[in-house]
């Protein structure tokens, strides 16, 4: 490849960014004048949803394995990033829009190191076993922030400057997007899911398997964390009970309703699961009978997920080029 | 069945339950009022309560024939005990159902965190039973009908003076927990005022077992009450080690006693001694008699606090859509602030300056297994 198209690769990729974000932030503008801000939120709780879904997805969708730890590794982010802006150091600069974006790509590290730890031990352990591992580490972290005073106990955090909106949270969304897609066009990426095709195998043909699989929980904890410091930073209040089991369910529900390994529909599940409780709002307390009478049905009727193992545009015939 | 088909399902259900639900908002003959709480999940009693008293509250008031003809009704969402459900619930009845008034929730955690999406819309909220100062401390449209925590030392330290005739007091608080920190820092400050006496002031922590170093220590400077604003766990235990080390003086405590597990735990040692709460059905007065019974006959159970408290939340907030000047946010708001003299079940609810309800109390004897006995009221 010569250099000048090169050069006219990286342009053409820059002006994307740069119209994209610009899109991103009309878009946002429009929202806050237009739309009723009780929708506004179900869109960014969509929006949340979605980065906690495409980061799972590599775990659960694309690695093969199984983990029930999301909420943990969000309760790190959420947490740390919510410590550093409002209870120390605090001040203007993390109180301020960039602070709070600097705050929460740190949550994001410390909860990748979080998820570091955890691959450790899924060195040894498959299926249930690691589940119920993850389970336990996501517990812990969770009693382990209910028990500090300094950030609040079980009363939580209040105070939480609110910076998070639709323009970051989709920002992060897209990004999170693009970072697996190519991660799972490149040579790791396709270690990765050949630990899901058959780990045996891998191994035979030199894929480092027990590198591979700390990789993809710690990238998927970094997501985690940071879909946790927008979730913090968009509510203005954490408690841990936000961060429950029952959390790291639902997020598996996304993943799996949407189709294990696919990026789109990771996407779509996140879309559902977070839409249709909200719609189904009218019902009262009945609407928790109907959602998972829904997601049942969904199951039955495609046990492989929405989409299966393949993206949404594959089910339409391609134009001629 | 094809993905197009389950794909148009599921488009065809929420597009059809969303417009649905947009269809609402208040017309023209009624009043709507917001209700959230915890409907189901870990605290569903306490949701579930808190609005079968707001439905009873409405339904009188419209059997009195309402405002200027005008119903009262209520949309209740449920927020199944989380705290970021509850912010989305109460984002849709403002902005969505444009109600002009919310009452919830019963948690501390949750008021505090849709608290601060009704004080930013500028919407009077009104939290039937939560008992943390921070609450209302949220802005000028936040209130309450219960007493707040202070309030219950105050109560506890008149109590001990007045009623038990001692005035030499020892402390034994929980340092983990806010409320059972504040609770005793205000105990102090009544009692001492009293012209009682605090002769030790000691600590434990959540989820302690061993109490006996603290209890010894007590012991020996010989006071006639403990005060022990814990939860009951700790307390039931530590009226056990009291008796096993011969501590023959009444403990008191607050409504952190308030569950069937005290007895349970603290099984006879804890018999004899007393604790604040918000309501006793055994309370002789006849409004609270005769909500009991309106209750029972509609719903076939005892009514709880919340129950109780959801009530005169409802009441309260009729009482404001009565004496408003019109029906916006700001004048009920007002209206709200103004509050004196409305006829609840356990008295009359009055609001005071920092938007909390001035009430009196209750003071419990535990009477044996899960049965506890009305001692008597404690007025402000």
């Amino acid at each position: 490849m010569s250099a000048p198209s090169q050069n006219a690769g990286f342009l053409k990729q820059a002006t994307i960014t740069a119209v994209f974000i610009a899109v991103l932030w009309g878009v946002d503008q429009l929202l806050q004048i237009g739309l009723n801000p009780y929708y506004v939120r179900v869109v960014v709780n969509c929006g949340i949803a979605a980065i906690l879904a495409l980061s799972l997805n590599l775990i659960n969708g694309c690695a093969g394995q199984f983990s029930l730890g999301h909420a943990g590794f969000m309760a790190v982010g959420a947490y740390v990033s919510a410590t550093l802006t409002t209870v120390y150091p605090a001040g203007e600069f993390f109180q301020s829009p960039l602070g709070v974006g600097v705050a929460i790509t740190i949550g994001g590290i410390v909860a990748a190191l979080a998820g570091y730890l955890v691959g450790l031990p899924s060195l040894r352990l498959k299926g249930d076993y690691l589940a119920i591992v993850t389970l336990g580490f996501s517990e812990m972290i969770r009693v382990c922030f209910l028990n500090i005073p300094a950030v609040g106990g079980a009363r939580g955090m209040n105070g939480i400057p609110v910076h998070s909106s639709f323009f970051w949270v989709y920002l992060w969304a897209a990004l999170a997007w693009v970072f697996f897609w190519r991660l799972l066009r490149s040579g790791r990426g396709r270690a990765i899911l050949a630990l899901r095709d058959d780990e045996t195998a891998a191994e035979a043909m030199g894929v480092e398997v027990s590198h591979f699989k700390v990789v993809s929980f710690s990238l998927s904890s970094a997501f985690a964390g940071i879909a946790g410091g927008l979730f913090a930073h968009y509510q203005g209040f954490i408690d841990p009970q936000s961060f429950d089991f029952s959390r790291s369910v639902l997020v598996v529900i996304m993943v799996v309703l949407g189709g294990m390994g696919s990026l789109s529909g990771a996407v779509l599940g996140a879309v559902v699961v977070t839409v249709l409780p909200e719609s189904l709002r009218v019902f009262e307390s009945y609407r928790l009978i109907i959602f998972p009478l829904v997601l049942i049905l969904m199951m039955l009727l495609r046990p492989k997920g929405i989409l299966g193992h393949r993206e949404i545009w594959e089910f339409f015939p391609r134009r001629a080029k | 069945m094809r993905l197009s088909s389950v794909f148009s399902i599921f488009v065809a259900i929420s597009i059809g339950v969303l417009a649905g639900c947009t269809g609402g908002g208040a017309s023209k003959d009624e009043i709507v009022f917001g209700e959230y709480g915890s409907m189901t999940g870990s605290e569903s009693s306490f949701g579930i309560s808190t609005h079968r008293g707001v439905e009873m509250a409405l339904d009188e008031a419209n059997a009195k024939g309402g405002f200027n003809g005008k119903k009262f009704k209520v949309i209740s969402y449920d927020n199944q005990g989380r705290s970021e459900e509850a912010v989305t619930a109460i984002t849709k009845l403002i902005t969505r159902d444009k109600v002009p008034l919310v009452i919830g929730e019963v948690a501390s955690s949750r008021s505090i965190a849709a608290g601060a999406i009704a004080q930013q819309y500028k919407i009077p909220m009104i939290s039937p039973a939560s008992t943390n100062p921070k609450v209302t401390q949220l802005g000028d449209y936040i209130f309450r009908v219960c007493f707040i925590d202070p309030f219950q030392g105050k109560v506890m330290a008149k109590f001990a003076i007045e009623n038990l005739k001692k005035t030499k007091a020892a402390i034994l608080r929980d340092i983990r927990s806010d409320y059972s920190v504040g609770l005793a820092d205000f105990f102090v400050k009544e009692f001492k005022a009293m012209g009682g006496e605090i002769l030790v002031d000691t600590a434990y922590s959540t989820g302690d077992i061993d109490f006996k170093s603290q209890l010894t220590n007590i012991r020996s400077k010989k006071p006639e009450v403990i005060f022990i604003p814990g939860y009951y766990t700790e307390v039931g235990l530590i009226a056990r080690q009291a008796k096993e080390l011969g501590l023959a003086v009444p403990l008191l405590g607050g409504d952190g006693w308030d569950s069937e597990k005290l007895t349970e735990i603290g099984q006879d040692a804890i018999v004899g001694h007393y604790f604040s709460n918000h309501y006793s059905q055994e309370d002789t007065r006849p409004s609270v008699q005769g909500f009991i019974e309106k209750y029972r006959a509609r719903y076939g159970e005892t009514p709880d606090s919340m129950a109780v408290l959801g009530y005169d939340a409802a009441v309260v907030a009729v009482n404001a859509v009565k004496t408003a000047k019109d029906l916006t946010p700001a004048s009920l708001r007002d209206a709200l602030a103004a509050t004196k003299g409305v006829p609840g079940v356990t008295g009359e609810v009055n609001l005071n300056e920092h938007r909390d309800a001035v009430k009196s109390a209750v003071v419990m004897k535990v009477a044996g297994p899960k049965k506890y006995s009305y001692v008597t009221t404690i007025n402000p």
